[in-house]
Order: structure tokens, then sequence, then C-alpha cells
């Protein structure tokens, strides 16, 4: 006699992800990725700017607990035209937050396909693979391929320990993921 | 002793970039597809325009008219849609073409020491010496590096 699991149809795997803009661009990111959304008006006035020239992408940080949290802003790390970010994506067990223009919205996939092999420069870090959606194909973006860990040690050398001011506001998140 | 290494009777696909016309050997190709949408996205590889869905699979789109010609082709009438094989992996590419292929019989000529590396062999077609070409010199990703190496670690993925 088979069992009733044998009788199960197999389960789709699914993740649910972010789909935001950044210049002319969509991306998707992995929603478990992204620990708060804020708005840039919250905490504007609190980063202490940044000025390493190798890293035109960082010019603020922010401080959490000991640390510090550099915002990168996605469009210059994409190497896409300047944009009006208006988000902040606060990444979970990261010291990487990221400069957005907006949300599109929250979906789910279920495939990832990795990128192809002819792609075969930066973006391999920047990306976790290729999704399509609506018969479109979408970049899902490497939560980690944002900033090595040489570029965090060069930054924390540029910003030094205790000189970047805490986050404004204690909680204040404009959307908690 | 590779097929490269002595002349040989294969299935060759013409294709036409422009003025001009190559082939492929037809192991290599698996169809000509129609002119469909161009997906694109923050990338550093210069060489690929985009992607391209086929049959569910994403596919980058190369245009080789350029390196093999001069020249960009302007009308991009199908895509052939070729395979390349590299470590044990099948990578699918498409490259635009400018005309209708053509599915002959010829006998394939190795590449001497002083062709160019893109040379895989010569065969002789209605009057016309055609190269051969080699999928792997002409399209990038073919060889390894520390990225692309970490890539083929993961061919496929599926949602955590």
């Amino acid at each position: 006699m088979r069992s009733v699991a044998e009788h199960k149809p197999a389960t789709v795997r699914t993740e649910q992800i972010i789909l935001f803009r950044a210049s002319s661009e969509i991306f998707a990111i992995s929603s478990g990725s992204v620990q708060e959304v804020r708005s840039v008006d919250s905490v504007t006035g609190s980063p202490v700017t940044i000025s390493e020239p190798s890293l035109t992408k960082v010019r603020h940080a922010l401080r959490r607990g000991d640390k510090n949290i550099y915002i990168v802003n996605t469009a210059t790390h994409f190497g896409l035209r300047a944009s009006s970010p208006a988000l902040i994506f606060l990444l979970r067990k990261s010291r990487v937050a990221l400069l957005i223009d907006s949300i599109e919205k929250m979906t789910t996939m279920t495939r990832l396909q990795a990128l192809p092999g002819a792609f075969c420069h930066q973006e391999r870090v920047w990306y976790r693979g290729l999704t399509v959606l609506d018969q479109n194909v979408i970049p899902v973006v490497n939560p980690n391929g944002f900033l090595t860990a040489d570029e965090l040690f060069l930054l924390d050398a540029a910003t030094g320990t205790g000189n970047v001011p805490e986050l404004a506001g204690s909680r204040g998140a404009e959307l908690s993921v | 002793m590779s097929w490269m290494d002595q002349a040989d009777t294969r299935s060759c696909v013409l294709l036409r970039l422009g003025e001009r016309r190559f082939a492929l050997t037809a192991e290599q190709v698996a169809e000509l597809a129609a002119p469909s949408r161009v997906f694109r996205f923050a990338h550093r590889t210069a060489e690929i325009d985009g992607v391209i869905l086929r049959r569910g699979r994403v596919v980058p789109v190369c245009d080789i008219a350029e390196r093999l010609t001069g020249k960009r082709l302007t009308n991009r009438r199908f895509y052939l849609i070729a395979a390349r094989r590299h470590e044990g992996h099948i990578d699918w590419i498409a490259l635009p073409v400018s005309g209708q292929c053509e599915l002959i019989q010829a006998d394939l000529t190795p590449a001497g020491s002083s062709d160019s590396p893109h040379v895989a062999a010569w065969i002789s077609h209605g009057g016309e010496v055609i190269e051969v070409l080699n999928l792997n010199e002409l399209t990038p990703g073919m060889h390894s590096s520390p990225v692309t190496r970490q890539a083929e670690a993961t061919p496929e993925v599926h949602p955590q």
C-alpha cells in the first residue's frame, strides 16, 4: 500500500522577492535579505559624508550599535544614469544599505536561472541569477555583491570608529519587510 | 584525434553576416529563431547585447558580426541559437544573423597555425572558401576566470 506522502504532488519552492527600481532599471532582491525599508528623508542630516575617490557609490554611512552601515547608491553601483533615490533598504545581517528609487511591487519567484556563462565580468558577483516574471527577465541581486570585504575595510579606515552619528530615530521604518 | 585534426565530411550550417558567409558545424546549432524581444539589464560584458527568452531558457545575445566583418549588423533577421560546450557544461548563445541559413555537407579542412583563433576549419562551397567558426574564441565566458569558475558551480539554482 502506498503512503499518502507518495501521492503528494511535488511542492514548488518559491521565494518572496521585492522588485525595485534604480535609475531606469528594475531589479529583484529576496525579501528575506531586507531588514528594513526607510525613506531617505528619515535619515537626512544624520549620515556622515564619505569622500573615498575609489568608491564613489558610497557617500554616506549610518551608525548602528558599534558598526557603520554603508549606504550604496545602487544606480552608481550598476553603472546606471544618476537618479533621484527616495528609499533605503537596510540589508539583514549586513553592513550595507541600498539607496534605491522606488519599490515596484512584492511578488514570488519559482525559478531562478543561473546567469549564462557568457556573462563573465562583475555581473557574476552582482547577481544571484535571473528570473522571468510576466515575460520579463529580471536580475536578482546578490545582497553580498555590493561591497567586498576589502571595500568595507577601506570604508572603515576612511570613516574611523565612532565618528558617525547614530541613525536618526530608533525605529521609524517606513515599511517593515 | 579531434574532428579539427583531419579533413572530414560534416554537416555545416552556413550563416550570413552582412555580405559575408561563415559556417558552424551543425552539431553546435540548436535552431534558427525569429527575432524576439531583447531584454537588457546592467552588466559589464561588452560583447553581450542582452538576453532573449527561448523555450523558457534565458539565452544571451552576442553580435559576432563586428568582430568578423568590422560592422555591426543593422538588419537582424534571425537568431541562430548555438551551443557552446565547456568543461562538461552546455551554454546556449544567440547569434544575430542577417539572412537565411543553409544546411550543407562539406569537407572540413583543419585550420592552420597561421589562422586566426576564431577559425576552427575551412570549407569550400559554391566557389567560396568559408571559415568554420570556433565559437569558444568568438564569444565571451569560455575561458575560465575566478568569476566564471564560481558561476559554473551553480548552473541552475532554485529559490531558497
